[in-house]
């Protein structure tokens, strides 16, 4: 263009009427309280409009692929409730349905049941905080510890359950670490009973409210085709109208037999992802009803795979084959056939996906994860340009994505 | 008492003034902080600050309540700032820097003076106002005062070279420009119509309470009820001149970090803070002369029909001393200001917040229309029931 070059300088642009205004760069992050995390997004402002957004992530790196490389898969499995640390309890399940896969391994019906209804409280748990971070991050501080009342209830009932509030680590290769404690599934509906109406009360501070509409609004409108080609899944992709659904589409332990509706968003921005968000969150209380109403009894173990699982304790004191047995899964790890998998399960985030690499034996060759949040973030610099400095806070609120996920 | 004072030097009054201004607000202005954690704790439904207890009083007895009521925060935190490092960063222009917490400070405690706090009935029975300085210009005094505030924004967000305390300040400076307008606009009804054609006119603060201060027809109604608008207009704007959510633009923490006092750190920060409490009071205050009646009780039922209620149902002669008075309006109109100010914290904590262009946008295109469509109306309105 001929024209740019019309000026030698920009004095000489000002003498002819025209303003030469300066870009500015700004740091967002990695430590800005809406970065949620580690995210540092370099932005390129014209005023408070931004022109230009960099996502620079890595700032929570920490190579679990590599090391899932150099331990046994039970040993791992810690590591997967610091992908997603919001809901280990869904990391935890989509891992080990992945092994199991290769394996070739059927996990008994009380096993899935118990894995169900932890991955959904798990979502309800992490989907409350994305519900109260986003709420902070327009500037509703209330919402947050509104939620936050709701997330103690259910870490409880994990507490109960795994021994750990927030990294719980509760599912093993073939099976879960322990069965559920004497009246927790009744606890469990007790919670969903009294959580509808306080989920209400939390939304109802939002969904109408006049401000928050219009700070969310036409915010960060990701089209449908834009949602698929750069691979965004979960609440994310639903908000834009796409409505695909894991559990649903392909469904895994035992997903098929529970009744329930795909929350999908119409326009793609910022408010849609908020009220997908709430809507999931009911679904979810419904999927927890129906798996503890048809809870079916039975081993919550693969007690077929011997070389996969190991014995429970008390057999292992007292019986010879079962010591030999323990002792070889722990020194060993669970014995893999050769070959690939690639498994995806529906998590708060998105899919998250796992393709494991064995060449036999108890150890990975490879494991490669796909990340949601990872993935999510990648539209960051074409939804961000345009906006200003306070919509990108509420674009990444309502992306709701962690960075332990997404720098693995 | 009173004549030992007035015998003195007027400099040395005035130096007792200031001093008895930054005696009463700092307290107050603590106690706001201390109020704004509880409130918001209340609302979000968790106890707040209620753990600190110096050991060296655990022994008193009921001193537990104190201690729930963070009390005893409140003095830790206060030592705090005082006593934790303060830090200059380099980059930082360091005269602006540290003068700015100081420019902060000022239109605070100026302000106070001008803003009666109670009155006393003098021995033929009128109403005499409490003030520090009772300027004719009152509400002109406070609006040119209070303004000037907005300097100490613009020059911490400029001194501390650093990119978001400087959007902080131009936000600042925007917003609070903006809405003056329409906060000045949104009074003048008020002083048009204490203003008889003809007389000396006034723009005093204490005239518009003695305008409430009537037992019936238009001149015991508060004007919040006959000038909901103006009443509306002004709260609104109340809001954004003191940066408060959801007009926190100059702060927005959310998305820029802390605004303008990023870069600030210790007691210099907590001067903003106070400040910004002060101003909250001023404001509130100033909201409740014009508008809820200052120190009368009920609409139709103001202070010197209280105490001859009073002194005629329990039949003392204390209700009739001007101490009396002094000490019942002060709390009436303590009590109007504790009011205001909670609904500032209440709505705080209940709303989100704008986004810039949004409060620019109200600013400009709904307020000030608004206003000056008030104003019109109530020129017009006031002329035909003045004449």
């Amino acid at each position: 263009m001929p024209t740019e070059f019309a000026f030698k300088d920009a004095a000489a642009k000002n003498a002819q009427g025209e303003f030469e205004t300066e870009k500015m760069s700004l740091s967002m992050g990695p430590s800005h309280p809406s970065t949620h995390g580690v995210l540092r997004l370099q932005l390129e402002l014209d005023g408070e409009i931004v022109t230009k957004a960099d996502p620079v992530i890595g700032y929570l790196h920490r190579g679990d692929e590599k090391i899932a490389e150099n331990m046994t898969y039970n040993q791992f499995v810690p590591y997967t409730d610091r992908l997603d640390y919001l809901a280990p309890l869904a990391n935890n399940m989509a891992y080990a349905i992945a092994v199991e896969k290769l394996a070739k391994l059927e996990v008994p019906a009380r096993c899935q049941a118990i894995r169900v209804i932890t991955a959904e409280m798990a979502r309800i748990s992490a989907h409350l905080l994305g519900l109260g971070a986003f709420g902070i991050d327009v500037g509703a501080w209330t919402v947050f510890l509104y939620s936050f009342t709701e997330r103690e209830k259910l870490y409880k009932l994990f507490e109960e359950l795994t021994g750990a509030r927030f990294t719980t680590s509760y599912t093993r290769i073939g099976g879960v670490a322990r069965d559920v404690p004497e009246g927790w599934t009744g606890r469990v509906l007790e919670f969903c009973d009294q959580f509808l109406p306080r989920l209400e009360e939390c939304l109802a501070l939002l969904t109408r409210n006049k401000i928050f509409i219009d700070r969310t609004e036409g915010i960060g409108v990701i089209s449908k085709e834009d949602a698929v080609a750069y691979g965004l899944t979960g609440p994310n992709l639903r908000a834009s109208g796409v409505a695909l659904d894991l559990r649903k589409d392909k469904p895994y332990s035992g997903y098929e037999q529970y009744d329930f509706d795909v929350a999908v968003g119409s326009r793609g921005d910022a408010y849609d992802r908020y009220l997908v968000r709430g809507e999931e969150m009911r679904q979810s209380v419904r999927i927890i009803r129906q798996a503890v109403a048809k809870f079916p009894a039975g081993k919550w173990y693969a007690e077929d795979a011997r070389k996969i699982f190991a014995p429970p304790k008390d057999k292992v004191l007292t019986s010879m084959e079962e010591l030999i047995q323990n002792f070889m899964i722990v020194t060993e790890g669970p014995q893999m056939p050769a070959g690939e998998v690639y498994f995806e399960a529906e998590n708060p985030k998105g899919a998250l996906g796992f393709y494991v690499v064995s060449k036999g034996g108890g150890v990975p060759w490879r494991l490669k994860i796909r990340a949601p949040s990872f993935c999510n973030l990648s539209i960051l610099p074409k939804v961000c340009v345009g906006a200003m400095i306070s919509d990108v806070v509420s674009i990444l609120g309502s992306l709701d994505f962690v960075m332990g996920e997404c720098d693995r | 008492m009173v004549e030992f004072y007035q015998a003195l030097p007027l400099v040395v009054q005035g130096l007792l003034k200031g001093l008895a201004v930054i005696l009463v607000i700092f307290p107050i202005a603590a106690a706001c902080s201390m109020a704004e954690r509880k409130v918001s704790a209340w609302i979000q439904g968790r106890p707040g600050p209620n753990r600190a207890l110096p050991p060296f009083l655990a022994w008193v007895p009921g001193i537990w309540m104190l201690q729930r009521l963070g009390l005893f925060q409140l003095a830790a935190d206060g030592a705090k700032f005082v006593f934790k490092e303060e830090p200059l960063p380099n980059h930082v222009n360091k005269l602006y820097f540290v003068l700015a917490p100081v420019i902060a400070m000022v239109p605070a405690f100026t302000t106070v003076t001008v803003v009666p706090f109670g009155a006393y009935l003098d021995p033929s029975g009128r109403v005499v106002p409490l003030v520090l300085a009772n300027v004719d210009v009152g509400i002109l005094a406070v609006f040119a005062v209070a303004s000037l505030g907005i300097y100490a924004l613009i020059l911490a967000g400029w001194a501390s070279n650093s990119k978001y305390p400087f959007l902080g300040g131009v936000r600042a400076s925007a917003q609070l420009i903006s809405y003056e307008l329409s906060m000045t606009l949104s009074v003048l009804p008020v002083f048009l119509w204490i203003n008889e054609p003809g007389s000396a006119g006034t723009l005093s603060l204490s005239k518009v309470v003695e305008f409430q201060s009537g037992t019936s027809g238009w001149a015991g109604a508060w004007f919040v009820f006959t000038m909901p608008v103006s009443a509306l207009i002004f709260a609104i704007a109340l809001f954004a001149e003191t940066n408060r959510a959801p007009f926190d633009m100059p702060e927005s923490e959310s998305d820029l970090v802390g605004g303008f006092h990023t870069e600030y750190g210790a007691f210099k920060w907590s001067l903003f803070f106070v400040a910004e409490y002060a101003n909250m009071i001023v404001g509130s205050a100033v909201f409740s002369l014009l508008f809820l009646g200052g120190w009368n009780l009920l609409p139709w039922f103001p202070l010197a029909s209280l105490l001859g209620v009073l002194h005629h149902l329990t039949g003392w002669a204390l209700w009739l001393y001007p101490i009396t008075a002094a000490v019942v309006s002060i709390g009436i109109f303590l009590g109007k200001i504790l009011f205001t100010l909670f609904v500032f914290m209440w709505v705080r904590w209940t709303v989100p917040r704008f986004r810039y262009d949004q409060v620019m946008r109200i600013g400009w295109q709904k307020l000030l229309p608004l206003s000056i469509a008030n104003l019109i109306a109530y020129t017009i309105g006031i002329y035909f029931l003045q004449s």
